[in-house]
């Protein structure tokens, strides 16, 4: 596939490591806040292949893991109403919330829908026009102007039986989150690439500027990642700050004007609550007033949901970056795919999930052996 | 969520007041939502991610890094050690050095 399979080439990705090895001269910390990245990273084995000293850690970007509890109580409670047709992307089903999980729901006989565009539930609201359909409408900047149109379709084309249960998340509110903990030990970042394809990187520039730290917008296939790292190394090597952009063959500065235009009309930036983190400031979206109408918590009014979190995930600490995987107690043992603790073990763009799938459960065996 | 793939548009037209598209990946068509790359032509490349178009891909650009690899296959064949001057990105904003001290 093009675009795709010439940035796995082998012999390529072997060069840029031989560049990033004679590059580096100190130990350095970098982020890669993507979850997607995460996930290429780890398949292919990057952070073994680095040099010693540059380690990678991995950042929230992983919106069905952030998430809140409390929203993923609500959705199983919405969906489990009759007359509703509960709509999600796929990864979303397997969430634990507090008691439960929406594919149980599901399985209970509950109209649980897994569909792949947002439009596609549209298509259900009309088809059904005496149901009410709900959108689980999860994601970064990156799938906001999806989700937007289908409320403003909706709007446009007068479906009434459709309504969104809004966690959409935002990068740059999180990455400040991280840079202004005590705890924080990034010097340099790799940034979300199609987060940057919708909403550009203007807003890194004084993120850059203000932490002094280097930020590489960088893509998703493994020479895209090395490049990216070879250019964050090369900056904080050079002492230089600011924003790069690694990926400019689907990254403007600018990014697309056409989105931006309808997440405005859409959106309005709100303050929210990130599973495992705690609330950061202005880090997520609500309907605007105009589109209120839209919102499934409103029609739906789930009230006083009492969330219970697992005592022993430690997801906030993995997304966060400060603990890996491998580091949990519970990963590979009580938390594995099939029966996940938390959401970082379930969704497809999952640190946990990342690690275990590719086989890195064998650290935790070689550290701690379970006695029989 | 930031999944995004790389495809190839094969037709263009409209559906309820939308522009939507052909899109090949490999041999799978999809229909995508071109609204947010409107003047995107057939034959042209994008990113889709849950079923529509996030941005044209630039061939030019995607160009770079392999101009960036050949050139460091010439000063390897050439003997010189795999050290090439850090890279400078063309759209780097220009900032006064960093004054943190180096880790060691």
């Amino acid at each position: 596939m093009k675009y795709q399979d010439e940035y796995r080439d082998p012999i390529a990705a072997e060069k840029l490591l031989q560049a990033i090895r004679a590059l580096a001269t100190h130990p350095w910390t970098i982020m890669e806040v993507c979850g997607g990245q995460t996930h290429t990273i780890v398949k292919y084995g990057l952070d073994e292949l680095l040099p010693a000293g540059i380690e990678l850690v991995h950042g929230p970007g992983c919106p069905v893991c952030v998430t809140p509890l409390e929203l993923i109580d609500k959705a199983i409670a919405i969906a489990t109403q009759p007359d509703v047709i509960f709509c999600s992307f796929g990864d979303m089903l397997r969430v634990p919330g507090s008691r439960s999980d929406l594919l149980a729901v599901k399985a209970a006989g509950g109209d649980v829908r897994i569909i792949y565009s947002p439009l596609d539930c549209l298509k259900i609201a009309t088809q059904n026009p005496e149901r009410a359909v709900v959108f689980f409408a999860v994601g970064f900047e990156t799938t906001a102007p999806a989700n937007a149109m289908a409320v403003w379709q909706a709007r446009q084309r007068g479906i009434t039986n459709f309504s969104v249960l809004v966690s959409h998340v935002l990068v740059p509110p999180a990455m400040r989150a991280l840079l202004a903990s005590p705890t924080n030990r990034v010097q340099g970042f790799l940034g979300a690439g199609h987060v940057c394809a919708v909403v550009g990187f203007e807003e890194y520039e004084p993120l850059a500027k203000e932490f002094r730290v280097p930020i590489v917008v960088t893509g998703f296939e493994p020479l895209d990642l090395l490049e990216g790292i070879y250019r964050c190394v090369a900056m904080l090597e050079a002492g230089r700050i600011g924003v790069d952009n690694q990926y400019a063959r689907v990254v403007r500065r600018e990014g697309n004007s056409a989105a931006r235009q309808l997440i405005e009309q859409v959106f309005a930036v709100t303050d929210r609550q990130w599973r495992g983190i705690g609330l950061i400031p202005k880090s997520g979206y609500r309907l605007t007033a105009e589109y209120e109408q839209f919102d499934a918590e409103k029609r739906f009014a789930v009230q006083n949901m009492q969330v219970i979190e697992s005592d022993r995930c430690i997801s906030g600490l993995v997304l966060q970056g400060v603990k890996k995987p491998h580091q949990c107690p519970a990963f590979g043992r009580e938390c594995t795919p099939l029966h996940p603790l938390g959401a970082t073990m379930v969704s497809s763009e999952g640190a946990c999930a990342a690690h275990f799938q590719y086989g890195r459960y064998r650290d935790t065996m070689l550290q701690a052996p379970i006695h029989a | 969520m930031c999944l995004g793939i790389p495809g190839k548009v094969v037709e263009t037209y409209d559906q309820d007041g939308l522009r939507m598209g052909k899109v090949d990946f490999g041999g799978v068509r999809k229909q995508v939502c071109l609204e947010h790359t409107a003047t995107i032509l057939p034959g042209q490349y994008v990113i889709v991610h849950v079923g529509f178009a996030l941005h044209v891909i630039d061939e030019q650009e995607a160009m770079q890094i392999f101009s960036f690899l050949a050139k460091m296959n010439e000063l390897s064949e050439l003997g010189e050690v795999s050290t090439l001057p850090p890279h400078t990105p063309h759209d780097l904003q220009p900032l006064e050095p960093a004054k943190f001290p180096l880790a060691s």
